[in-house]
């Protein structure tokens, strides 16, 4: 017996949640089928050690939409707010920066803060509302997609023209040049360098990364909150608002392909062999996986699938996971620093050279690392006295040379572990349990093909109306009844909860219109 | 590598020293990597072969490719617009194939050798996009146009000299099927297909054998008028049945850069290749989307008084004596056996339709001066050459 519903959301991650929240609220009978055994997707809390948990990929959250939470009246409890970030210092003499404030440099850098993040963040708010809607179509426009395309003009335009010049031209620009034109202090270059890199197949001399950088302040301008409890805890508000509109979400339903029936979408079957129907199918899985194992590209076009196939999406960010039996000393921070996020990018040319072996398939063995320590403020996470460590380690590319192994996993958990010790010397003995999950790990875990953060590289050749692929760009993917709302759609990735938005809006609107 | 090892010549076929020998005009061309002649004593004479006797024309640098593995049906469906399932084992099919706007990259044949294992075979190379048609499924695809030597031997005493030759059974080879003999203890394929529009066949076989099976060939055709052609009593024969040459009548989409330049399967008269009834194929998306909303284009066949070849000439309507161009000429050929001045063009609808009455802009030059003449063309629905006896079986005895 096969269940008809009005959509079936393939992945509760925070994308697939928020699409399936906004469809339900405009009342349709939604299905949400989530291969884990937990809501969230990459947004998730859960233990690693007894007595341990984490969030265990995305742990800092300074993305989310403000429309999302609108739309859905979000109320999310914080552990810790506004944190600010230490670029950490070998000898104590750190730098922090928090919103346009940096501590620890010269006036003049101090003054060149200023500037920089007001341009920053002017531009990121151009590049925010392009976030919020889906992007227009090259070409064959209809009339409203004429209209985003104007409106992409007009804003710019609003800019002033040489603003409009200089947003267009730092868009295809490395974040490197930009940095040393700008700045003396290393730690300020090196950790604003990372910023632009977390997540990427990038270095800061790689081109776009001023780009990849301005994605990440849109929204809330790169302020940095930690969730109470976790990551899960966005994903369980968002599950709630999906629940409370209506929608059904069920766990441990891994799909195993989209049932297409006279070249459209039917429903889904699992991999346990249920059935369920539905005329609108909407896959929170990565494009790659969505088209080549979800739908099988005989079902599809040659040209489309080609451009699927070429997507790159090879994750490059690991996640490390310690149980400490307690705080670490680090030379120059109070105990209430630990509550803050901190970084190891002692420079932008580090930042590079860690990037480096990556393009020939090998591992950092002096990586970058964003570090927090999330049980300082949130007990929930350790037990009493204890602590967890939680930081991203890049780079360890998914196409290891000679393949990621129990022994090569290892051998850049030392790295890290060592790179840390290098500004924490006691933290080796404190740890008691630990984990890394490489992207090959997060691939299989999470089901995010390459194990990519972005769930496609956040390109210029892979962004706005070329994203996922060129021809496919509006959440609509070139089979009747199939969507996609997953950060592999635009506008990407990170905890935003835009690409599920736009998608159920794109939805929504396509039906009214037919 | 050496430089000598290199090879910088044209590939010569594995008929040539058979050409050569016959060759009287020494005029040859590049076809796909390969010499091919022009003509080899005259073209007219060999013209006259296609339709009063035997042509023998040397198709091996026709692109091939063999397509295996368990996927194959479903990947050879999903890449041409028509319904492959209906072709069985031992059938040949004409087919168009198209981008995912609908565009054409090519027309060409697709034999079912065996359960699950076809040949294609094109006028252009297209394994950069048979690869990516291929991106999730399990075939294999393989370029073979160097091992296997083809020959087309075409025209009304064309099935005589198979049977001379000795091919028992060959009677009862119907239109677009294909059948399988010994030849000296090799295999020779042979198969009911051809471009000329008249009664003919391809013979298929390893290059080992290619010039036994020439020798054998014209030994058995001697009393039937057998004669090796060329490309351009081809040329002519093809325009008379109607068919279409990439280049020439249709660009392929691929090799297209400004938009409108390509065609799709409706414009160049191919929309009887379209079967909506398969739930997808490369460019149904694009190709429903015409259908319902119209094509840009048409093919035309024209016939055109007078005798002086259309060639390149624009396309005009005349409506209150004024004339509006509307497209032009691609392919015009004197056809002696219609007698009629013929000629395939492209013309933007809803211009065109059969029996309709247009004007071609002809130029021709005599002693240096130019003439300009504006003849009358008129639309017609049927191949201007398609006799009973292309499909007749058992052949008639010529
Ligand atoms: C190591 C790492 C660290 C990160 N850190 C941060 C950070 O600090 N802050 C931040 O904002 N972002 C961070 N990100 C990025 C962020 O986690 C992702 O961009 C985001 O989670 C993507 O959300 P999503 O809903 O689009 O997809 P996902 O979170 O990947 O969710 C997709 C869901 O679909 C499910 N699914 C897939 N296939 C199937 C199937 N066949 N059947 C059923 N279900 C299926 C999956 O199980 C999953 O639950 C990080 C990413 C990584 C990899």
């Amino acid at each position: 017996m096969t269940e008809r519903y009005d959509a079936i959301v393939v992945g509760a991650g925070h994308n697939g949640l928020v699409c399936s929240a906004l469809l339900a609220k405009a009342g349709k009978r939604v299905l949400v089928l989530e291969a884990k055994d937990q809501v969230g997707g990459a947004a998730i809390t859960r233990a690693f050690a007894t007595g341990y948990s984490v969030s265990a990929c995305a742990h800092l959250l300074y993305q989310l939409q403000p429309k999302v939470r609108k739309d859905l009246g979000l109320k999310i409890e914080y552990a810790a707010e506004n944190m600010e970030t230490i670029a950490l210092s070998p000898n104590g003499q750190h730098v922090r920066i928090t919103g346009n404030r940096v501590d620890g440099v010269s006036d003049a850098d101090t003054d060149s803060y200023r500037g920089f993040y007001k341009r920053m963040t002017r531009f990121a708010d151009l590049l925010q509302t392009y976030m919020n809607r889906p992007p227009a179509r090259l070409a064959n426009g209809t009339a409203k997609d004429l209209l985003t395309l104007a409106r992409l003009g007009l804003d710019v335009r609003l800019l002033g023209k040489t603003e409009m010049r200089e947003f267009l031209r730092l868009i295809g620009m490395n974040i490197y040049d930009e940095l040393v034109e700008r700045f003396e202090s290393p730690l300020l270059k090196g950790a604003l360098s990372l910023d632009a890199v977390l997540g990427t197949h990038l270095g800061p001399r790689s081109p776009n990364t001023i780009l990849t950088y301005l994605y990440r302040l849109c929204g809330n301008h790169g302020r940095l909150d930690s969730p109470a409890g976790g990551m899960s805890s966005v994903t369980e508000a968002l599950a709630h608002a999906a629940r409370d509109n209506g929608a059904t979400i069920r766990t441990g339903m891994p799909v195993k392909r989209i049932i297409i029936e006279n070249g459209r979408a039917a429903g889904v079957e699992t991999e346990n062999g249920d059935t369920f129907s539905s005329w609108l199918v909407v896959s929170n899985a990565d494009p790659k996986s969505t088209i080549m194992d979800l739908v099988s590209p005989r079902n599809v076009e040659t040209g489309f699938t080609r451009r699927v196939h070429n997507i790159r999406m090879r994750g490059n960010a690991a996640k490390l996971h310690l149980a400490l039996d307690g705080l670490p000393t680090i030379e120059g921070l109070d105990k209430k620093d630990f509550g803050e996020r901190m970084v190891i990018a002692p420079d932008e040319d580090y930042v590079e050279r860690a990037f480096n072996p990556a393009k020939y398939g090998e591992f950092s063995s002096n990586p970058v690392l964003e570090v927090t320590f999330p049980s300082f403020r949130d007990s929930s996470l350790a037990p009493t006295g204890k602590h967890v460590l939680s930081a991203i380690v890049q780079y360890a590319p998914y196409k290891l040379k000679g393949g990621w192994t129990d022994a090569t996993r290892d051998e850049f958990m030392q790295a890290a572990i060592e790179k840390l010790a290098e500004y924490a010397p006691d933290l080796p003995q404190r740890i008691t349990a630990s984990e890394l999950l490489t992207p090959a790990d997060i691939e299989k875990e999470f089901r995010i093909t390459g194990g990519h953060w972005h769930h496609g590289e956040l390109t210029l050749d892979q962004f706005l109306f070329v994203r996922p692929v060129g021809g496919a760009a509006q959440y609509a993917m070139p089979l009747d009844g199939l969507y996609l709302c997953g950060a592999g759609a635009h506008p990407g990735g990170g905890i935003s909860g835009a690409a599920g938005r736009n998608a159920a809006r794109v939805i929504l609107s396509r039906e009214k219109a037919a | 590598m050496t430089i000598q090892e290199v090879q910088l010549d044209r590939k010569k076929s594995p008929f040539y020293s058979r050409q050569a020998k016959l060759d009287r005009l020494n005029q040859w061309h590049e076809w796909k990597g390969y010499s091919s002649a022009d003509a080899f004593y005259n073209a007219e004479l060999e013209y006259f072969a296609i339709r009063n006797s035997t042509a023998v024309f040397d198709l091996t640098p026709m692109t091939k490719y063999r397509i295996t593995g368990p996927d194959s049906l479903d990947y050879i469906d999903r890449l041409v617009t028509r319904d492959m399932r209906k072709i069985k084992p031992g059938r040949v099919a004409y087919a168009v194939w198209c981008d995912d706007q609908g565009q054409v990259i090519d027309d060409g044949t697709i034999f079912h050798l065996m359960e699950g294992e076809y040949r294609l075979c094109s006028q252009e190379r297209h394994m950069e996009w048979l690869t990516a048609a291929a991106i999730g499924l399990d075939v294999n695809i393989k370029e073979e146009t160097a091992d296997i030597a083809a020959l087309a031997v075409q025209g009304p005493t064309s099935y005589s000299v198979l049977k001379n030759l000795g091919l028992d059974g060959v009677e009862n080879l119907k239109l677009f099927g294909l059948m399988d003999f010994d030849f000296e203890g090799t295999n020779l394929m042979v198969s009911r297909t051809g471009y000329t529009g008249d009664l003919g066949y391809e013979l298929w076989i390893d290059p080992s054998k290619a010039e036994a099976l020439w020798d054998a060939l014209f030994e058995a055709g001697t009393n039937y008028g057998i004669m090796a052609i060329g490309t351009t009593a081809l040329e002519q024969s093809r325009i008379e049945a109607g068919y279409l040459a990439a280049y020439e009548d249709f660009l392929p989409a691929l090799a297209t850069v400004r938009t409108g330049r390509s065609r799709s399967p409706f414009e160049i008269g191919l929309g009887w290749l379209v079967d909506f009834k398969k739930p997808n194929f490369n460019g149904r998306r694009a190709l429903a989307r015409e259908k319902r909303s119209g094509s840009t284009w048409r093919l035309v066949k024209l016939d055109i008084e007078g005798n002086k070849p259309a060639s390149h000439s624009y396309i005009y309507t005349k409506k209150y004596g004024r004339f509006r161009q509307v497209g032009f000429v691609t392919s015009a050929a004197w056809s002696p056996i219609c007698k009629h001045n013929i000629a395939i063009g492209t013309v933007r609808t809803p211009n065109g339709k059969v029996g309709d009455t247009l004007w071609v802009e002809i130029y021709y030059q005599r002693e240096m001066h130019w003439t300009r003449l504006m003849a009358k063309a008129e639309v017609v629905g049927k191949p201007f050459w398609d006799p009973e006896r292309r499909r007749v079986t058992p052949p008639g005895v010529y």
